[in-house]
This record gives structure tokens, sequence and C-alpha cells, in this order.
């Protein structure tokens, strides 16, 4: 399941949810994005994030589809902000729901770093000293990229 | 042909999106690219380096020689910063 929201969520509530009832479930694991203070030597005093209406959510339930092919997923809930956050603040949620504990695990990663390089956000810093769109990084390309080249078994 | 701009590329174009009627003879993404930049300054900046502008036609990821015609959604912005 995907959600696009400008709300925050509740992390328990979420998993208690997604695991409500299911006797089945050996393990879950859980990625929560938060907005940092600093970005390199600049204090943020915001983080504005902007998405692609209609393509967000055509992107996430792509890469969810993506992770149920390669792992046995029970429940797999991606939650992603929009709109101006603050430190502190609530980015992302994933959440990946298995019998087994590699699969949540390896899942909840990979979703993670695809959601870096493939769903259609971007963000804008605001510092004391002005605002900045937050450019690409080549770890998280790279991290992406390791996801393609090995295939779990 | 609806175009739409997130990130600096719609900072520096100053708008979200416009609808435009290309020339006939733009057929693909680089062509519609290379008509927009001729159309200001704002548009020449957002363009000026084309490895860092990704492309979605219909809401698809694409690159720039993917074919695009009249009543295409086209979008044009900085590679992805999510999660």
């Amino acid at each position: 399941m995907i959600r696009v929201q400008r709300e925050d969520f509740d992390i328990g509530a979420e998993i208690n949810r997604l695991t409500k009832g299911n006797v089945k479930v050996g393990g879950l694991a859980c990625f929560v994005g938060l907005v940092r203070d600093v970005a390199g030597d600049q204090r943020i005093t915001s983080m504005t994030l902007e998405h692609y209406p209609g393509m967000t959510e055509r992107q996430l339930e792509k890469i969810e589809a993506e992770a149920r092919r390669r792992w046995p997923l029970q429940e797999v809930l991606i939650v992603h902000r929009y709109g101006t956050l603050a430190p502190g603040d609530r980015i992302v949620l994933v959440v990946t729901v298995s019998a087994h504990r590699e699969a949540s695990l390896e899942s909840c990663h990979f979703l993670i770093d695809w959601l870096k390089t493939k769903a259609p956000f971007w963000k804008l810093e605001k510092t004391e000293s002005g605002a900045q769109w937050v450019a690409s990084r080549e770890e998280d390309e790279q991290a992406a990229t390791r996801w393609a080249e090995n295939e779990p078994a | 042909m609806r175009l739409l701009y997130f990130g600096w590329v719609r900072s520096r174009i100053g708008v979200g999106g416009e609808d435009v009627s290309p020339p006939a003879e733009i057929a693909d993404v680089r062509a519609l690219i290379a008509w927009l930049s001729a159309r200001g300054k704002g548009y020449a900046d957002a363009f000026a380096d084309l490895r860092v502008v990704r492309v979605a036609v219909n809401q698809e990821m694409a690159d720039l020689d993917a074919a695009v015609k009249h009543g295409d959604e086209v979008a044009l912005f900085p590679p992805m910063t999510g999660g």
C-alpha cells in the first residue's frame, strides 16, 4: 500500500494496523526518514518537498510491486509526505512484513534505496542565507544500482 | 502539449507548467528542449546542462530521444531526491 500525504503519520498505529490479526508474521522491518537540521555547514530552518502528483503514486506502486516480486512479503507500506517540514519532522515511512527477517530487512533497505532515486520528489532546503534545492547524491545512485546487480536468492 | 516543471527546472523557468503548441517538426524531447531554450533566459538556464535534466512522458520515465506529440504530458525536472 502506498500513500502520499501532507499529514504526519503515527508509526505505532501503522504497524499495528498492518499486523493486527495476522499470526503468520515472523518479522517486520521499518524505516523512518527524518528532516536533519544541517546541510553541509548550513543550518536548515525548513525543508519543502515538491512532488509530481499522479506520477508519484505510479512510481511508488511500481517500486512496491518490484519488492513483492523479489521477496515473499505479506504487507508493504510506503507513506511519503510532501509540503513544508521542520527539522525533526518525519518524511517517509517504509514497513515490510514477512514470515522471515531476511525478506523484511532486505526489502525495506531495497525500497528506501529505490525511493531516493526513482520517486519523483524534490527537496528545497531553507537556510538562514536562502533556499537551495537538494542535489542528488552519487552515493544514492550507487546504492540503488547495487540492487539492480544483486538479485536476492 | 502539457509541460510540467519541477525542482530547480521550475524555479529557473518561473512557472510550474504550461500548455504549448510546438511546431510540427518538434518530434522528440531533445528537439522540444532546444525549442524551449530559445524562448528566454530562464529556459536556457534550466536546460544548460542536459546531463542533470530528467524527463517523463505521460508520467513514465523517458530519455531525450523519446518521441513527443500533440496531447502528451511532458515533465522536465532534476534528478529525484525522494526518501
